[in-house]
């Protein structure tokens, strides 16, 4: 499924705005999103693993927070993940 | 939705009033109760930068009655690039001065109230009660939390936007029943993972778009009109210009908006952020621009001065000096040091191998990035690495005057 990756975040993928990784949840794509591109794991994650407050997670329209399983919602082909730092003008939290 | 303008008396429109917003009254959308709304309304302003600065133009253009504008800064020729309430001739002015200037210029209506200070913890509340509507347009995350938290605890709706390069999200916070920043972040990121202004760079053109999106947001919530952005955060990638919403639901744990709020008083958010207290040198954004380390260490990397270093060059010392700027930025202003972007660092150490024990001066623009480099190169086994204090722009201000400075 296609995963949208924010500006700061492209330096470590290789330039794409868009990538496409399989995956059958959320967790699932995220983990071979790092494996794929392992610089983004320290951006993403804590040392614990857990996913960054200041980084949000949409899958389509919906934070993941607020569905039902999480981070183990069920994804498809068709899904979009979208990651959305927190900025403040000249700031980003991740880079 | 509407915000609660009192609607008991609003003020009439003189002839010259309803002549020049002729296009605002022929809409039945806007008509003359809606442009007495305007009238009416006062918004304050935070920050008349990049975002403030369309944004208070636009409200100013569209008859709001009353403007706050926040800002303690001055008019820098840098800030040119974007800010377009301010100009050439008002560089070196307060910018809440040089805005006004431009402001009443467009619309001697205006009713403008300047606050020259920095927002915080100790006047937001009081600086913010008067107004109608808030307007975020700063660029730092002490202030974002703050004027979030005092919306919330003062029922004010806070129309939001944020840049970064070519991207920009946008939304309403604080309204009734919907979602406030803190239910989107609830905490903000580590000062360690923040680059500084330079670093980040922005499409002039960016926030101003953003800026009139804020705008846009603010009148319609004013005038009761169209959908506005409550429970939804608008992303704008410039680069694709691709437009897209996503849903932000009201967290019901939140601290500050849920139905058991902890945070029932505006806190300390220098702390909250993890930044230190700025020290003499003013306001936080002031003394992270200016970056002179004054500590002589900082997180184990020694700090050298541009003076040390040229001494050290001069004599010819067996030093290795490396550039970890981004590799457009050499064409500007170069002290002619080998170049690896801080970025991609990690990944090329192998590179530099050779000078692990050798003394390795790093810099960047302004001291930001090449403290970051200095701490891989530590964590790498470099066993003499310092950070040159300031980087290139202390160079250009101190030792050579030539080169330009950006």
């Amino acid at each position: 499924m296609k995963i949208h990756i924010p500006t700061p975040l492209r330096t470590y993928t290789g330039g794409q705005e868009t990538v496409n990784v399989p995956g059958s949840t959320v967790s699932g794509v995220l983990a071979q999103l790092t494996k794929d591109y392992p610089a983004l794991q320290a951006n993403l994650f804590t040392p614990e693993g857990k996913l960054r407050s200041f980084v949000n997670l949409y899958l389509n329209e919906d934070d993941i927070r607020y569905l039902p399983a999480k981070e183990d919602s069920p994804t498809q082909d068709g899904d979009e993940l979208t990651i959305i730092p927190s900025i403040a003008g000249g700031y980003c939290c991740c880079r | 939705m509407a915000i609660a303008i009192e609607e008991v008396t609003l003020p009439k429109l003189t002839n010259e009033e309803i002549s020049r917003y002729s296009r605002h009254l022929i809409l039945p959308e806007v008509g003359m109760e809606g442009q007495q709304k305007l009238k009416a309304a006062k918004v304050l302003c935070v920050g008349t930068g990049g975002l403030g600065a369309p944004l208070a133009l636009y409200l100013a253009a569209a008859g709001v009655g009353t403007l706050g504008l926040v800002d303690f800064d001055t008019v820098d020729a840098s800030n040119l690039q974007r800010q377009v309430i301010h100009s050439t001739a008002t560089v070196g002015m307060l910018k809440v001065d040089s805005a006004e200037l431009m402001l009443k210029g467009l619309n001697p209506n205006l009713n403008v109230i300047k606050h020259n200070t920095m927002l915080t913890s100790a006047n937001a509340l009081d600086i913010l009660k008067d107004y109608d509507i808030i307007a975020d347009g700063t660029d730092n995350f002490q202030t974002r939390y703050l004027v979030n938290d005092a919306c919330v605890l003062l029922g004010k709706p806070n129309s939001y936007a944020s840049i970064f390069r070519f991207e920009g999200q946008a939304s309403i916070f604080g309204a009734k029943d919907g979602p406030c920043y803190r239910c989107l972040y609830p905490e903000p990121p580590p000062p360690g993972l923040v680059p500084s202004c330079a670093e980040g760079g922005v499409l002039g053109i960016l926030p101003g778009l953003l800026g009139v999106i804020q705008a846009t947001e603010t009148i319609k919530l004013i005038l009761g009109i169209g959908e506005p952005l409550v429970g939804r955060l608008l992303l704008v990638d410039a680069l694709g210009m691709s437009f897209r919403t996503l849903k932000l639901r009201k967290n019901p744990d939140c601290p500050v908006c849920g139905t058991h709020p902890t945070v029932t008083e505006l806190i300390d958010y220098d702390q909250f952020c993890g930044i230190e207290k700025p020290k003499d040198l003013g306001p936080l954004e002031i003394a992270q621009n200016k970056a002179v380390a004054e500590a002589a260490v900082v997180d184990g990397i020694p700090q050298m001065s541009v003076q040390t270093l040229k001494k050290k060059l001069d004599a010819k010392e067996n030093i290795f000096v490396l550039d970890v700027r981004e590799p457009h930025e050499v064409p500007i202003a170069s002290i002619g040091a080998p170049l690896i972007p801080v970025g991609s660092l990690a990944a090329r150490i192998a590179e530099i191998a050779s000078h692990k024990n050798d003394e390795v001066i790093i810099h960047c623009r302004s001291g930001a990035r090449s403290q970051k480099a200095a701490l891989i190169l530590k964590e790498a086994g470099f066993t003499n690495v310092s950070n040159l204090a300031g980087g290139i722009l202390a160079w250009a201000d101190n030792i050579d005057p030539s080169m330009p400075k950006y």
